[in-house]
């Protein structure tokens, strides 16, 4: 089946099986790798995409569902490797990353939480990550990171006011 | 302005920009021309003949290259997967070592064992073709557990290994140990699981083999923390494909904690595969495929007691565990309960005399190897659980128990009676520190207002040594070990001064890019952004024994000092040519060099630049170029060590155990980078409270299945589990590498199962609890609550 | 995965259609359930028909005193539903702890009740309530609809369009999750309207199940303490390696509890 999509902004049409999953369409057709698979029972959210904003788990989304909708990947984030999401710097910043594996789906369900509640306290991040899984970082650093994203993205928001 | 970014720094980590923008470049992301897909076929069954198995119909699917099976390897001279550590038995004899084919020869050993490989043009196709084989097994009795394994009349897995036992190993003096019994006061005895784990790093293991016929080129990518090893191992002894015909490449991995420090029979299958249909063949493990053969870690049953005089001072310990060693035997697979376990079971105190004997023995489970700590958390967990019974029984505290049996500090170097001698370190100052931070003595009011809710409040506290820079040579090869252990590292300087280092560690999140560009930056003056760090390529680096046992920093990181060394004398050289002074007269401080008397200068990037145009160079005694190598081999072990306190609440309604504090100080020697640092505690300390209360490979012994073989039932720790916690330095320096430090990788994974245990038991104490298995789960805490109400209301 | 067709239908009818009668086609709702189970070819099928696109599928609205929820309705919607959370807050709660932020981000009440998990959550508010199925040939009440593990009385072809809760007086969930999956090891959901109490199991057998004897006791007085004395009967209840049977029955009873306390507070 055809299917044209919105992706990062830009506008894709691919031919796909049905049986297609949306992290395999990113991964091997459209070669987005960004976007990982860390499990086959849908838990630990390495591969964690926005769906029209919302974070959704790409390894349970057939393709022929996202057929007209808007997704965005961790590759969608930053606007050059100089022009970094605040969320991104603050991964950057605070050593909330170790290998590396976890963390786009870490970014894109964590840039989901903020953009519902712009200030959110530890426990709120530690519980909205439920559903990502690091092996490495003892998840004290994510949370920091988060809390520091958050903040910078109020402030970012607060300086586009004034403007 | 580029700058030196030296030791003591925390600068952004290199590495980070690339993963956080999703440009990592992991093995499931590569693509290769002409590259087919492999998947495998794995049994279903404990313990089983293979009476046949036919192919034909999986042969005829659309997409199907071919289907291999174990008889197909063999045919092709294909050899066992070998062992890189052997060790010998109280008799002397070496251990029993059967074979170990990289597809299932005639029998399958436990659930997962490879039966067949299926080569198609998609993965879907290859699935489709797998279950059309048709195997025709004979099941055979199995057994899961050590314990039973050994029993007479247990299933026998291989016959030529009677009774299932592969070695029956000992270390320390037993004599001596059965005398300090005989006049002791009091003995403590406890009987101890340490259960089986499942390493589940986040990125699934995967790996692509290729062959260019034309030059003879064998590649293999893959999942691993040693390519070179790889290289070795399955190049000789495995495929027997020539070193400079096989080129490793192990790019980003996600995570390994030892997981992926093991030669694995997919790498093998792969690279043969490759050989045998061209191009590439690609296989991706899923996740439930890696439960069921990725190797495990831990498993130990044991036996301990410790001997005690009036005042409470320990006169001696004995250990009996029984190891499970699986199926087959993993790369290191026999290395791991015996020499990196028995010699830590000092811990940081004076124990006159130990001994330990440890039963190696098969099992249909998949082959059990090094995770994270690999002996060191085991020892630590009998040591601090000994230790912490014995207080309760003879009514010593427990803080006051461990420091008047530690080792004092004015002690180093300090000879254990297991082998190892400590250099360095300070046991009751990071004790002594951690109690501080801890609040200790605020926890009397803490426990009061826990009660005050209903609630049960512990405090615990371990405290703990380990052993690691893998390894001296010397004394490696004297316990078994098949390779030597140093580590190599080449310094690349280019004409501008820039810096490429090649090093044969490997990073898979540990900021190797960083630490190590910092020990460079440092040490030649080179602006931090200046510099580069190559590692994961046979073909890049000259040679190297990678990533695991906390050695990185140690051993690579020392290889990395002494190549800078030998950058500096011989941009010495060059520069005393330019000067025309005597080599002694110049000198290399922050970046430059100078005559040391005079205001001749020059920087490193001016010298680098000279050393690329020897227009008037001596070339007899001055070579043109500025790149160097050294191998290190230290000299000893490094003992990091420190102390762990926690607190934990629990809710004796639904017996949920809540980690509410934890507080860990740690002795890693010198720090080059606090950040990285910290962030190995950390996420080694999760991993370590993950045994403690969550994780357990749970084998069903009727069916010989593992239970937990998802995330759905293995409980992975998830961020919702844990407080913040207090971590803090307290170091001494290595006295015998040249920086001083001593590595970090393991501590958090070693210091806390038995802080934590401990306060679980502490938490429990009202209830006359004085042992609590791990993982101390909900239902294992209800049953233990509920059974001594009942046993409360019968008396 | 093994190969299947799917289909986008706009409009009920035109679901109903595409599904026919054959057991090898299916609704596909969140695939929070359905696509994992396909994935790990633990099951396979023909064609999967998507109910996304079909808008008479979604929705909240309260009627009267009976909260209409549409089938397609994803978790974090009933979770954040400002109807939902004034009508039955507790039914808000569960939902809102339904597996982590991106299941709920997909899945639906519908596929879940369908599903029938005997873990899942939702089912016990379905069953608490006595909430009425409508599906694309009868309405069927609750009482009717859960017949065993993964078992229910919908019949092939047959969909669920929305589901009808009347709304208690006062109803309170709680849960214990599986610490490893984070499904319920253990759920209990109370509800109170006039005399009349129902208390509902999840998690702990083979389908959700009513607890007369916890309802009998909280009849006569609707306080954690009236279960003080009560116990459930835990031989069928399913054993794992997380929970035995008589942990389960343990469960039971201290989340019937805290589900009377939800209930009381939530009723301030
Ligand atoms: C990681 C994870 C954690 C989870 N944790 C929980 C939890 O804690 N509690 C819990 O309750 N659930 C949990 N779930 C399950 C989740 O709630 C699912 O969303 C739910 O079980 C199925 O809903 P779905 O919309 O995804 O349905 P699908 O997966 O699309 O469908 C499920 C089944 O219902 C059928 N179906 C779907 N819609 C209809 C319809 N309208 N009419 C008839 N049949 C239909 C489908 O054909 C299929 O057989 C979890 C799932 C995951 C992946
Ligand atoms: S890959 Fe694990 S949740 Fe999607
Ligand atoms: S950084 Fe490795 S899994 Fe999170």
């Amino acid at each position: 089946m055809t299917i044209t999509f919105t992706l990062n902004d830009r506008s894709v049409t691919v031919d796909v099986e049905p049986s297609t999953l949306v992290s395999e369409l990113l991964r091997d057709t459209l070669e987005l790798t960004g976007t990982h698979v860390g499990c086959d029972t849908s838990q630990c959210g390495a591969c964690v995409i926005h769906l029209n904003g919302e974070s959704v788990k790409s390894c349970t989304l057939l393709a022929g569902s996202v057929d007209g909708q808007e997704l965005r990947t961790v590759e969608g984030l930053a606007g050059g490797t100089d022009d970094l999401h605040p969320m991104q710097v603050a991964f950057r910043d605070n050593h909330g990353l170790q290998c590396g594996f976890c963390t786009p789906g870490m970014l894109m369900s964590s840039i989901d939480l903020v953009n519902r509640n712009p200030d959110p306290t530890e426990e709120e991040v530690r519980e909205w990550l439920e559903g990502n899984i690091c092996r490495c970082t003892g998840y004290q650093n994510i949370v920091k990171s988060v809390i520091a994203g958050a903040q910078a993205l109020r402030d970012a928001s607060r300086g586009d006011d004034h403007a | 302005m580029p700058e030196v970014v030296g030791v003591g720094a925390s600068p952004k980590r290199k590495e980070d920009l690339r993963f956080v923008t999703g440009h990592g470049n992991y093995v499931a992301d590569i693509k290769r021309p002409n590259m087919s897909f492999g998947v495998f076929l794995r049994s279903p069954h404990a313990h089983a003949l293979i009476r046949s198995i036919d192919t034909s119909e999986a042969l005829e699917q659309p997409g199907v290259k071919a289907v291999f099976t174990g008889e197909d390897m063999k045919a092709d001279n294909v050899g066992g997967l070998p062992v890189g550590w052997g060790i010998s038995g109280k008799d002397g004899n070496p251990m029993k070592e059967p074979p170990h084919p990289p597809i299932a020869l005639g029998k399958v050993r436990y659930v997962g064992d490879a039966v067949a490989f299926v080569v198609a043009e998609t993965v879907e196709q290859a699935e489709a073709a797998a279950e059309l084989i048709e195997v025709d097994y004979e099941t055979l009795p199995h057994v899961v557990g050590a314990v039973e394994a050994l029993q007479p009349g247990a299933p026998q897995i291989y016959d030529e290994v009677p009774g299932n036992l592969c070695c029956d190993w000992d270390l320390g003096d037993c004599a001596a140990v059965d005398a300090a019994f005989e006049t002791a006061t009091h003995v403590t005895s406890i009987d101890l699981v340490n259960q089986r784990l499942v390493g589940n790093p986040m990125e699934p293991r995967a790996a692509i083999g290729e062959y260019d016929a034309a030059n003879g080129q064998h590649t293999l990518w893959t999942t691993s923390q040693f390519p070179h090893v790889v290289r070795l191992l399955m190049g000789e002894m495995v495929l027997g494909i020539p070193q400079h015909k096989l080129r490793v490449v192990a790019p980003d991995v996600g995570g390994g904690f030892g997981v992926k420090q093991f030669h694995y029979a997919e790498e093998a299958v792969v690279t043969w595969a490759a050989t045998k249909l061209g191009g590439a063949v690609k296989w991706v493990c899923q996740r439930s495929e890696g439960f069921i053969s990725d190797a495990h870690g831990r498993d130990h049953v044991t036996q301990a007691e410790l001997a005690l005089d009036t005042d409470g001072k320990f006169l001696a310990m004995r250990v009996r565990t029984y190891a499970n060693m699986g199926g087959y035997l993993s790369t290191f697979g026999p290395n791991i309960p015996t020499n990196l376990y028995a010699p830590l079971l000092s811990g940081v105190y004076v124990i006159p005399s130990i001994y330990c004997e440890v039963k190696v023995v098969f099992t249909n489970t998949v082959p059990v190897d090094a995770y994270r700590g690999a002996g060191r958390p085991e020892a630590t967990f009998v040591v601090e659980r000994l230790v912490d019974t014995a207080a309760l029984e003879m009514g010593i505290d427990k803080f006051e128990i461990r420091k008047r049996n530690m080792i004092p500090t004015e002690s180093y170097p300090y000879q254990t009676p297991v082998l190892v001698e400590y250099d360095s370190g300070d046991p009751l100052g990071c004790l002594e520190r951690s109690m501080e931070l801890a609040d200790v003595a605020g926890f009397a009011e803490r426990r009061s207002a826990s009660e005050a809710n209903g609630k049960y409040r512990g405090l615990g506290v371990s405290t703990y040594v380990e052993a690691c820079g893998l390894a001296p040579s010397r004394l490696a090869g004297q316990l078994g070990a098949r390779g030597g252990l140093y580590e190599s590292a080449n310094v690349r300087v280019h004409p501008s001064g820039a810096v490429t280092v090649l090093i044969g560690t490997h990073n898979h999140g540990q900021g190797h890019e960083t630490t190590f560009a910092q020990i460079v930056s440092e040490r030649l003056g080179v602006p931090f952004e200046n510099i580069d760090i190559v590692f994961g390529d046979t073909d890049k680096v000259q040679f190297g024994m990678g990533t695991y046992g906390s050695r990185s920093l140690v051993v690579g990181g020392s290889a990395l000092n002494k190549a800078s060394d030998k950058i500096i004398l011989k941009g010495r050289k060059i520069a005393a040519h330019q000067f025309e002074a005597a080599l002694e007269d110049v000198i290399f401080e922050k970046g430059e060099f100078s005559v040391s008397g005079t205001d001749k200068k020059k920087s490193f990037p001016e010298i680098a630049g000279a050393a690329y145009v020897p227009f008037d160079f001596p070339l007899e005694t001055l070579e043109p170029g500025l790149e160097e190598q050294a191998f290190y081999d230290p000299v000893n072990f490094t003992y990091p060590g420190g102390a762990h306190i926690c607190e934990v609440e629990i809710d004796p309604d639904t017996g949920v155990v809540r980690l509410d504090r934890y507080t860990a100080v740690d002795d890693v020697g010198t720090i080059i980078n606090p950040m990285i640092v910290e962030g190995q505690l950390q996420g080694g300390i999760v991993q370590g409270v993950g045994q403690a209360l969550f994780e357990h490979g749970v084998y069903d012994e009727q069916s010989g299945q593992l239970l937990s073989g998802s995330f759905m039932d293995y409980c992975m720790p998830r961020a919702d589990n844990f407080p913040d916690f207090t971590i803090k330095p307290h170091s001494t320096t290595c006295t015998h590498t040249p920086m001083g430090v001593k590595g970090c990788g393991e501590c958090g994974t070693i210091g806390s199962p038995a802080a934590v245990i401990n306060a679980v038991v502490d938490a429990l104490r009202p209830l006359g609890v004085s042992h609590v298995d791990m993982p101390a789960s909900p239902n294992r805490i209800w049953n233990i609550i509920n059974n001594s109400g009942a046993r409360a209301a019968a008396e | 995965m093994k190969a299947f067709s799917l289909q986008k239908p706009a409009s009920v009818a035109d679901a109903v259609a595409a599904l026919g009668s054959a057991e090898d086609v299916l609704p596909l709702a969140g695939g929070m359930t359905l696509i994992p189970t396909l994935k790990q070819r633990l099951s396979e099928c023909a064609a999967l028909v998507d109910l996304s696109d079909v808008p008479e599928l979604r929705g909240i609205s309260l009627e009267g005193d009976v909260l209409v929820i549409g089938a397609m309705t994803r978790h974090t919607e009933v979770a954040n539903s400002d109807v939902v959370r004034k009508a039955i807050p507790s039914l808000a709660a569960l939902a809102s702890r339904i597996g982590d932020q991106q299941v709920r981000n997909r899945g639906t009440i519908g596929g879940s009740v369908a599903n029938n998990d005997p873990a899942a959550d939702y089912p016990a508010a379905v069953l608490v309530l006595n909430a009425e199925i409508v599906t694309n040939v009868r309405t069927i009440p609750a009482d009717a609809f859960f017949i065993g593990m993964f078992e229910t009385a919908l019949e092939p072809g047959e969909i669920i369009l929305r589901f009808r809760f009347p709304v208690p007086d006062m109803a309170g969930y709680a849960k214990f999750a599986s610490p490893a999956s984070r499904y319920a090891l253990a759920g209990v959901f109370v509800a109170r309207t006039g005399d009349s109490v129902r208390a509902v199991v999840t998690g702990a057998a083979s389908s959700v199940f009513r607890a007369t004897d916890v309802e009998n006791a909280l009849a006569r007085d609707f306080q954690p303490g009236a279960l003080d004395r009560i116990s459930i009967d835990p031989s069928e209840f399913l054993s794992d390696i997380h929970a035995d049977k008589d942990y389960r029955g343990h469960l039971a009873i201290v989340m019937a509890k805290r589900a009377v306390q939800t209930a009381l507070a939530l009723a301030e």
